[in-house]
């Protein structure tokens, strides 16, 4: 059962990790003319939820598996000292996440979403080792792209790889659907409804995440979006913006 | 907490254009000489603070930084502090060794207040010209933190504001915490500020410096049907465990 409650808390989008202040690229698309409407969001969020949700699921799914599986789950009080132990060096298999992280940013054509991905990760672990003092995540190592440390807060959490795929992917609609009320003239209440919507998509991704993620990570596939790459180069030149990306 | 080996991390809050920034230029240009200083912005529309701090030339343009806050910069400083926390200890680690970093949150309303996570002492700025009423009405920012500026006192007889009496407000709403009239073109106003901050640095540094959380909620109700009267108002202590509401 803690693995079920400890999903909950790691999908809450109050858990304090930054993600409120980014709209995965809607704010842009808005600005653009891309998105109108709730219909539009309800495409936005669709075809995020099939390349860059699902590619980012697969990746920490990938994460997830890289790492031993003997993890302990408990929390370690005291774990600053054992930050340079050797049990958390040999769990971490830092080589194996760096080439992930390699992985993943040849897919992450747009040099500001890479440097968004580094950041949100850096926040991620940053929180997480106050949050939930672990071993594993003191010996992380930093400026790996988000998706990688969803796969060691998974781990740690006690959560399966699939589960662990299926958080990533609610934050990747969850995210731009509520930022998408402070955007445009929506109403909060069917912004909510297109997630739900998407409901069996989600459910599905996350399984395919999961196989993707357990195999060869060189054969993940390429799913970004192409709007999404420019819509990041484009907010970064935009200095009138409420959403950081 | 309060060891001395970090820097002193010292928030500004405030309600929207009070002159949280020029209250930061006033510190700066004041202490320069005697401290190494850094800032962190937080606006509401990319790096407008940032920019005008840079521009004032007070510090090195590169011990300036800003941090976006989707929309929502109380929560920057409050609820999910991990952008803030992370982009101060950035700082620090960039420019060791600094003694003061100076968080300046988005302008926001008069309830916002820094979570005891992020900084050791706040001082919270009003102006005269948003009304001299404005002291009077209290709230965690006017009563609790550690410093409240009122800002613009040149400013009172051209809005009305019998400035005197604004002071008068204030100081009883803190209950003898200080209060300080500041004018940028009045420079012993802008000297007593900066030897606030000075003692609060020197206190530290020794360590006697306790961090006071003014977020506490106000008095409220509690709705008990076994209590005579059906409830009880009541406020919480310091020290007093918090409970469920």
């Amino acid at each position: 059962m803690r693995s079920r409650s400890a999903l909950l808390v790691l999908a809450d989008g109050r858990l304090p990790t930054g993600g409120y202040a980014h709209s995965a690229g809607l704010e842009q698309a808005i600005r653009q003319g891309w998105v109108n409407d709730i219909d539009g969001l309800r495409d936005f969020l669709r075809g995020r939820l099939h390349t860059t949700g699902l590619m980012n699921a697969a990746f920490a799914v990938a994460a997830w598996n890289a790492l031993e599986e003997d993890t302990p789950t408990e929390a370690a009080p005291t774990s600053t000292s054992t930050a340079e132990s050797s049990t958390g060096t040999d769990i971490l298999a830092e080589a194996a996440l760096r080439d992930l992280d390699a992985e993943l940013i040849a897919r992450t054509p747009s040099p500001a979403l890479r440097r968004i991905g580094s950041w949100l990760g850096t926040l991620m672990l940053r929180s997480m080792r106050s949050i939930h003092p672990h071993p594993l995540l003191d010996a992380f190592p930093k400026d790996l792209q988000q998706p990688i440390v969803y796969g060691a807060v998974g781990r740690v959490l006690g959560l399966s790889d699939a589960d662990t795929a299926a958080t990533v992917l609610h934050e990747a609609v969850t995210g731009p659907a509520t930022a998408a009320v402070k955007l445009m003239h929506i109403d909060p209440f069917q912004a909510h409804g297109a997630i739900i919507d998407l409901a069996y998509d989600l459910d599905e991704a996350a399984e395919r995440a999961a196989d993707f993620g357990r195999g060869d990570p060189a054969e993940i596939p390429a799913l970004s979006a192409p709007l999404s790459d420019f819509a990041a180069e484009l907010h970064e030149g935009d200095n009138v913006r409420l959403f950081a990306s | 907490m309060s060891n001395g080996k970090r820097a002193l991390r010292l928030g500004i809050a405030g309600p929207v254009g009070t002159g949280k920034s020029s209250s930061i230029a006033n510190i700066c240009t004041a202490l320069a000489d005697e401290f190494r200083i850094g800032v962190i912005t937080n606006d509401i529309y990319t790096d407008e603070d940032a920019r005008f701090l840079k521009a004032a030339g007070v510090l090195p343009e590169e011990r300036i930084r800003a941090v976006e806050t989707g929309a929502c910069p109380h929560t920057a400083i409050r609820d999910d502090v991990s952008m803030n926390l992370l982009a101060v200890e950035a700082l620090e680690s960039d420019f060791d060794p600094l003694d003061i970093v100076l968080v300046e949150s988005g302008g926001d309303n008069l309830t916002a207040t820094f979570s005891p996570a992020l900084v050791d002492a706040q001082l919270f700025v009003l102006d005269v010209a948003g009304g001299g009423d404005v002291a009077r009405k209290g709230g965690p920012g006017i009563g609790r933190a550690d410093l409240l500026v009122i800002n613009k006192i040149d400013l009172g007889p051209h809005v009305d504001v019998d400035v005197e009496q604004m002071l008068d407000d204030a100081r009883e709403a803190r209950e003898g915490q200080p209060v300080l009239g500041v004018s940028r073109k009045i420079p012993e106003t802008v000297e007593a500020l900066a030897a606030w901050v000075r003692e609060v640095h020197a206190r530290f540094v020794k360590g006697d410096h306790t961090p006071v959380d003014p977020g506490p909620m106000a008095p409220h109700f509690h709705a008990d049907e076994e209590a005579d009267g059906g409830g009880y108002m009541h406020t919480h202590e310091e020290g007093e465990a918090a409970h469920t509401h």
